[in-house]
């Protein structure tokens, strides 16, 4: 678990001070896979920075696992890091020591016997599906593989955290699928939690269970991806919501129903969890005298829980729709008009 | 009067003597001291703005002064050290005292091109300073302090040719008074061809040792 309290952090140069962050609390259950996203300068890399106090709040505490690393001495921290694993956008691994050797150094720092290294080394390049990599130098990897080896490094001390500083940002979307698969069987297989932070969107709805958004220093909006997803609160939020999942209506085929003359109107229909699999507009066809035209729509599934929108056309006669709209709005689904001049 | 043989051959050994003891007690005071100025300097592992504000100023006095000064001004020195003030020996001295803080530069360079990240990502590992220095900085830096050292070196070989100052010898020393003093092209000639090839080797040899190191 991870709890920041009040974390501010200000930067001081020679003429200007910058607040990076702005009285943060955060609370980082155990087993989570929590993503924090904002625009680059939001101050996302400072906060993960806190975790393993690569950066010192100004002030504030932060408690992993019920401890104030701040208060421990140097050697206390040395320790408490190795439960903290860390891994990078540009992945930070040795250039001059091969694959192996770069997976050995957290448990060679901390004096393990060679057997044991080995034996936990070839583990970790199994796990990570890089058995026959070992002797390979990080040159010779692709980015995927080296993001493999870096979390392998990272995972060489058993850690119960996770930090993931923009960890696909370097890479293609297969390749940042693979790797957000990959930290998912991390945090089952050895229930470490995962904070990872990026300005992806699609990070967050492959893998997150909840989501913080960061702008300016400030959380402005916190919950479970569904909550973001589906409501979005803020700007911010809604953008970043919008960049994964399109829920306008293409411009083609907007121009095609405001040159239609006859009466209708359009909704946006949002559907989330059982209500994505009841056949709504097949029953409105059916009981009432309106044709169902459905423009746009998609379904995605965040964290297990089916979530769609579908933009429908109702023609019909004016009393026939409010009626069909009625039926609809009792389906528990969630139903806006949409106004014709716009989206 | 020409040159004999002998004479070249004994020159050659006296410079490579020069060079190679320079290199060595000037690698000792050249890799600390070029570790400390990039480890104290200001944000990094070991900030210490005392240390790095004494050792930054000497190593730029040290570097400013003409190496041909140096080599006289220090004799007292150099006599107390090795109880002479001339001779190969004797010219060690003050070619240490040269290439050590030049080498610091040159450490410090090859050091700074490190990314930060490798030194975060041993942050985050829980290493101590001492383990990211030894375990991280240095083998990163490797092949680019190669080719530190035979810049480093072939800088010394220039600097053996004023050793002669101090009756040091060596190749430089042989084309001063044998070929300027007494005329004899040949000796220069021959000496210039000696250094010439003698710079060829050891940058090939440098470059050989840092591609193989990169390549991995």
């Amino acid at each position: 678990m991870i709890e920041f309290r009040n974390i501010s952090k200000i930067f001081k140069n020679e003429n200007r001070t910058i607040e990076a962050l702005k009285n943060i609390n955060l609370t980082i259950e155990k087993g989570d896979i929590f993503g924090v996203i904002g625009f680059s300068g939001a101050g996302k890399s400072t906060l993960i920075r806190m975790v393993n106090l690569l950066e010192k709040p100004t002030s504030g505490q932060i408690l992993v696992d019920g401890q104030d690393l701040s208060k421990l001495s140097e050697k206390e921290l040395r320790q408490a890091k190795k439960n903290i694993g860390m891994i990078f956008q540009q992945f930070n691994l040795l250039g001059s020591k091969t694959v192996f050797d770069n997976v050995a150094m957290p448990l060679k720092l901390s004096k393990t016997p060679k057997s044991v290294i080995a034996k936990r080394v070839h583990e970790l390049l199994n796990f990570v599906g890089l058995s026959d990599k070992a002797n390979s130098y990080p040159n010779q990897l692709s980015g995927g593989q080296k993001q493999r080896v870096g979390i392998a490094r990272a995972l060489a001390t058993n850690p119960s955290i996770l930090l993931c500083d923009e960890p696909t940002s370097a890479l293609d979307p297969q390749t940042t699928t693979s790797i957000l698969q990959l930290l998912k069987r991390v945090n089952q297989k050895y229930n470490v939690t995962i904070l990872i932070i990026t300005h992806e969107m699609e990070v967050i709805k492959q893998i997150c269970d909840r989501v913080a958004v960061m702008q300016d220093g400030e959380i402005i909006e916190e919950g479970t991806i569904l909550d973001i997803f589906s409501n979005p609160k803020t700007e911010t939020a809604r953008n970043f919501v919008h960049s994964v999942l399109r829920d306008e209506i293409p411009p083609s085929i907007f121009n095609m129903i405001q040159s239609s003359d006859t009466f209708s109107k359009i909704y946006n229909i949002e559907f989330i969890g059982e209500s994505s699999g009841k056949p709504i507009l097949s029953q409105v066809a059916k009981s009432f005298a309106v044709d169902v035209n459905i423009l746009f729509g998609s379904i995605n599934e965040l964290q297990g829980v089916p979530f769609g929108n579908l933009i429908v056309e109702l023609q019909g006669e004016k009393e026939e729709i409010s009626r069909a709209y009625d039926f609809i709005v009792q389906q528990k689904v969630i139903v806006n008009e949409v106004i014709r001049n716009g989206s | 009067m020409e040159v004999s043989p002998e004479l070249i051959l004994q020159a050659c050994w006296e410079t490579l003597y020069m060079v190679s003891v320079s290199l060595v007690f000037g690698s000792l005071i050249g890799l600390p001291l070029g570790i400390l100025l990039v480890v104290t300097r200001k944000g990094h592992i070991l900030e210490n703005t005392f240390i790095f504000s004494v050792l930054n100023p000497i190593v730029n006095i040290l570097r400013s002064i003409p190496f041909i000064i140096l080599l006289v001004a220090i004799i007292p020195f150099t006599r107390f050290l090795v109880g002479t003030a001339i001779g190969t020996t004797a010219a060690i001295v003050p070619l240490v005292l040269h290439i050590g803080p030049y080498m610091s530069r040159l450490i410090e360079n090859s050091l700074l091109e490190v990314d930060k990240g490798i030194i975060e990502s041993a942050q985050a590992m829980g290493a101590t300073p001492l383990q990211i220095i030894f375990c991280f900085l240095l083998p990163e830096a490797l092949p680019s302090i190669v080719l530190s050292i035979t810049t480093a070196t072939i800088g010394l070989i220039g600097a053996t040719a004023m050793a002669g100052a101090v009756g040091g010898g060596g190749l430089g020393d042989l084309a001063i008074t044998y070929g300027y003093q007494r005329f004899s092209t040949i000796t220069i000639v021959v000496t210039v061809v000696i250094l010439v090839l003698l710079v060829q080797v050891i940058q090939s040899l440098g470059n050989f040792i840092e591609r193989k190191m990169r390549k991995m």
